[in-house]
């Protein structure tokens, strides 16, 4: 078992911020040599309902070469034309931000397929919930440490291990399956299937799991694709920017070995 | 007329064609799958037994073709055509082992699970090492091309001499039997 813990943005040297999507992808080895992969963020649905119109968000969302800030103008056209993104943007505000990567939970975002020997499948979606408990995300303005998320992370995972639950939610027959922006309907039978316990904490520079593309669709046997479009478009997607990363001069990171000896 | 054969054994031809078709079928997916977002998983979980299948059955051909050796050239090739076929088979006899063996080296050196079907897949050939994807994925790429453009030379050459030449060059290869 192992993971890597991301904030989006893709700047490696932006400064941490609460409202900055946090990631944590996993892979599990399973007996055989079977790998599952999962990438995981804290926000429940995705802010749009197609690989198409996540393009156009992201377009909408870019800073503006001028200003350095996204045009609000894009956005509001976006939204007028993608009346989903704004419902999903409302369930996505709708949460409560926690202080730190420990207290997240971890959405797998997308529906798939569980299938049982018989060949009997079941839609699910899954999310792993903390242990540790509950602090909201401070509102104040007071500058909070650049490195503030991770060092913290690096300082609680070198006190104790950190624990989350894998939580599979079972779908019921009409829950879309092909729209990750859609939540699906408070009720839903959860199971919870295990205990990740993670107790150990290497730099990126150190990690293997740096050189490793947490691509949506490394399934094992059991688990299968739903008709949701952005599993494909994810795959390939991941598998061209791993491609170029891979063949990059490595430049030291933000959280560099020495770091993450001392603990934050 | 001389009793000797003018045609490659039915089961070198049999070889010929379906691995024909494989390779195709092969680069035309490996050129899709790379600009498509849609349609990757699919074609990707398509390229990776075919490739094995081709790398197997390229074995097969190459112990084939020590069996059964081909049949002489026809008197209309030059010295230099004869030298020219002889190199191009070999290329691509060479690309259809290398192409999958760098696919599955790759995948490999990314630290992919490299599955065929299902429960089915192979085991890693090299080590975890980022870079070595790196330079090695270029290389799959820089063969699939050289590998259409070695079958672009073969196509042409057959067809010019069937076509222009007209020494029925095609019937050494075809999939029905000729007299000999």
């Amino acid at each position: 078992m192992i993971g890597r813990f991301s904030l989006s943005g893709g700047q490696p040297f932006a400064a941490d911020m609460p409202e900055t999507v946090r990631g944590l992808a996993l892979e599990f080895s399973l007996p055989g040599g079977e790998l599952w992969r999962t990438a995981m963020i804290n926000l429940p649905v995705v802010p749009a309902s197609t690989p198409a119109a996540f393009y156009e968000l992201v377009l909408a969302s870019a800073p503006d070469p001028k200003t350095g800030k996204p045009d609000p103008d894009q956005m509001k056209s976006f939204l007028a034309r993608h009346p989903e993104s704004e419902e999903a943007m409302k369930v996505i505000k709708g949460r409560a931000v926690s202080s730190g990567f420990d207290n997240s939970p971890y959405h797998g975002l997308h529906a798939f397929r569980f299938i049982n020997a018989a060949g009997d499948s079941i839609p699910v979606r899954w999310l792993i919930t903390p242990e540790q408990s509950f602090e909201a995300a401070s509102t104040a303005s007071a500058p909070h440490d650049k490195n503030y998320l991770f060092d913290a992370l690096v300082t609680q995972l070198q006190r104790q291990p950190l624990r989350w639950h894998l939580i599979i939610i079972i779908g019921q027959p009409g829950d879309p399956t092909h729209d990750p922006s859609i939540p699906w309907p408070e009720g839903r039978e959860k199971v919870d299937v295990g205990t990740l316990t993670l107790d150990r904490v290497e730099s990126d520079e150190t990690s293997v799991a740096t050189n490793i593309n947490f691509d949506p669709l490394v399934l094992p046997v059991g688990i299968a694709p739903s008709d949701d479009p952005f599993l494909s478009a994810r795959s390939a997607v991941y598998s061209q920017s791993f491609t170029r990363r891979a063949g990059e001069t490595k430049q030291p990171g933000a959280t560099p070995p020495a770091v993450v000896r001392k603990g934050g | 007329m001389s009793t000797e054969r003018r045609q490659f054994t039915a089961f070198s031809r049999l070889l010929h064609w379906t691995m024909a078709a494989m390779v195709l079928t092969m680069l035309c997916i490996g050129v899709s799958m790379v600009v498509s977002l849609a349609k990757y998983h699919v074609l990707v979980s398509i390229h990776r037994p075919l490739g094995i299948a081709i790398l197997i059955l390229v074995v097969v051909r190459f112990v084939n073709r020590l069996l059964n050796p081909p049949p002489p050239f026809p008197a209309t090739m030059s010295r230099v055509e004869r030298l020219a076929a002889t190199a191009s088979e070999l290329t691509m006899y060479g690309l259809m082992f290398a192409l999958p063996l760098v696919g599955w080296g790759m995948l490999s050196a990314a630290h992919y699970p490299i599955v065929l079907y299902g429960p089915l897949h192979l085991p890693s050939i090299l080590p975890h090492n980022a870079m070595l994807y790196a330079v090695l994925r270029k290389v799959h790429t820089i063969l699939a091309y050289f590998f259409f453009l070695t079958f672009i030379a073969h196509f042409g050459a057959i067809s010019f001499h069937t076509l222009v030449v007209r020494d029925r060059m095609i019937e050494r290869m075809a999939p029905w039997s000729i007299r000999p």
